[in-house]
């Protein structure tokens, strides 16, 4: 009886070795293979071809490109901050691929299951400032200190009401467990009743991983790189794919709160199909909308920015809880 | 950090079998352990080190391991709500503004000189004192009670019932501080000539002057 027991333990214990090494390698493999997709379906909105010529489609791009990467000299300035300098991208990427651990991405597949997931989440991306902000000072730039007080004003501000948009949805579920908020998506995906916090979180979402229109913070135009100005070779790759993961998240985040996360059509032959499919095909879908909304939105002028973030999305968001709140209290 | 939420589902799955669940509990709590005295000492050492860095933002980072390890312990007594508060609130939010003021104030090699001097080895002697007192303090309290092992969790539902129905008051009086920081944080970032009690009209102009570039573009969209 003890053996089968203890046994018992090391399969589970194996199935989540198993669970946390694939999401990590899906994760960051996709968030490469994502810099691909956009570049290649940016071209094709913009009536040209894109990467097209290293293997078929021009998918080794990735391949060609991180080996580019690698090759590339390691540069630290010799006025940096050597120490907080290469801390920096370590932290743009960690926080990211932290967060993914809470994604309940299909019944058994994901890493952890917290009670606290939701927020587990914001910590995360309320920990992603840092890496702007390190790597802004690290550099010791103009151009690099201003692109890092822009991501952190932008970053702080867009967090607030990125966490009150999500509030709709646990006053809906009572819950902050990420896959009893996917359940309670059974009857109904929660886009419907909490269309306004969905379009809030996506826009916030946009703003935390500073993509175009939010871009401000490395706009090539006026500030050459921003933040990431001084940096070169894989330090410089990991705040690039850190970006990507934080696409993901954004996608993976949004398709577990407000599309039913894996849940899809039960009827017919279309309920064999694995629940995993529908999480990523969904999850595939919101980041193309966010390829096209870069492709399609000029930038703002940075004050427009903040008044849009403080003036227009924070009461909207406010308006949206307390509809919420009533509509749950009646 | 998965031991922790291990606990309550093993009770669940194994009560068939109590001599399984004995050694299930006894593993997690000793793996418990490990990792409690871990970020215990993370936290003691990234606060060590953070009084006695010279730069500015070196210590900060140490201060945000600090409260990090602080978070991961408040997350293994089992009040993982107030933990992720604690990582949101003071790790991102508070933190991000002493970066942000560090950041501004460009503190170069001159003020790490000015540290090295005002943190000479004999300015520590009477904090060492204090807070080797304290510690026999705490040494003393925890020789009658002996730490608990039992795990009590506190979901977040209990911390919003205990704040909105007891600490109700307190609450309120704590916006009420926040909000006395708003307003003065206002004031202080008022234009100079609005301040000084000139008429509020020619501010208002002198503002509309700086952006006539926006008011045309948000016209041109009404």
């Amino acid at each position: 009886m003890n053996d089968i027991g203890t046994s018992a333990v090391q399969s589970t214990w194996l199935l989540n070795v198993v669970n946390v090494v694939a999401i990590l390698v899906f994760v960051v493999g996709s968030a490469a293979f994502t810099t691909w997709v956009e570049r290649r379906m940016l071209g094709i909105w913009q009536d040209r071809y894109g990467p097209n010529r290293v293997g078929p489609f021009g998918v080794l791009q990735v391949l060609a490109d991180m080996i580019k990467l690698l090759w590339k000299e390691d540069w630290v300035p010799s006025f940096a901050d050597k120490f907080v300098f290469v801390v920096a991208p370590t932290i743009a990427m960690f926080v990211v691929v932290a967060a993914f651990a809470v994604v309940p991405v299909a019944p058994g597949i994901g890493v952890v299951d917290l009670n606290v997931g939701l927020l587990f989440f914001l910590a995360m991306t309320s920990l992603g400032v840092y890496a702007v902000m390190f790597g802004a000072y690290a550099s010791d730039n103009k151009y690099a200190l201003l692109g890092g007080l822009r991501a952190a004003a932008q970053m702080v501000s867009y967090e607030v009401f990125m966490g009150l948009s999500l509030m709709g949805v646990v006053m809906l579920t009572g819950t902050f467990n990420l896959r009893e908020i996917v359940h309670a998506q059974e009857d109904g995906w929660f886009f419907i009743p909490q269309f306004i916090g969905m379009v809030i979180f996506f826009i916030a979402g946009i703003a935390e991983s500073h993509r175009t229109p939010f871009d401000l913070p490395e706009a090539e135009h006026e500030l050459t790189a921003g933040f990431h100005t001084e940096y070169s070779g894989m330090k410089f790759g990991m705040f690039f794919i850190g970006e990507y993961v934080s696409v993901l998240l954004t996608a993976a985040m949004m398709t577990v709160l407000f599309f039913g996360g894996w849940l899809g059509p039960t009827w017919g032959f279309l309920a064999y199909i694995p629940p995993v499919f529908w999480f990523l095909l969904k999850a595939g879908i919101l980041v193309l909308l966010m390829i096209l909304i870069r492709g399609s939105l000029p930038r703002p002028r940075y004050d427009q920015l903040m008044a849009f973030g403080w003036k227009a999305m924070l009461p909207l968001a406010m308006v949206n809880l307390l509809i919420t709140a009533v509509v749950v209290l009646l | 950090m998965c031991f922790h939420q291990a606990v309550p589902r093993d009770r669940r799955s194994n009560a068939i079998n109590n001599k399984e669940l004995k050694i299930g509990v006894e593993m997690q709590a000793t793996a418990f352990n490990i990792l409690f005295y871990f970020t215990a000492a993370v936290a003691v050492l990234s606060s060590i080190i953070m009084i006695t860095r010279y730069n500015a933002v070196h210590a900060l980072l140490y201060l945000i391991v600090s409260s990090l390890s602080m978070a991961i312990i408040f997350y293994l007594l089992g009040a993982p709500f107030a933990a992720t508060l604690e990582v949101i609130i003071y790790a991102g939010a508070i933190m991000i503004l002493f970066v942000f003021v560090v950041m501004m104030l460009n503190l170069g090699q001159k003020a790490v000189e000015q540290e090295k001097l005002w943190l000479q080895p004999k300015v520590w002697i009477l904090p060492s004192v204090l807070v080797f007192a304290l510690l026999f303090v705490l040494l003393g309290a925890m020789q009658g009670t002996g730490v608990s092992q039992q795990v009590n969790l506190v979901s977040a539902k209990q911390v919003g019932i205990t704040l909105f129905g007891p600490y109700l008051l307190v609450v309120e009086l704590a916006s009420f501080l926040l909000l006395a920081g708003l307003i003065g944080a206002y004031h202080i970032a008022r234009s100079p000539d609005a301040r000084a009690g000139g008429t509020a009209r020619q501010h208002d102009i002198d503002q509309n002057v700086d952006r006539v570039g926006g008011n045309q573009e948000q016209g041109g969209q009404a």
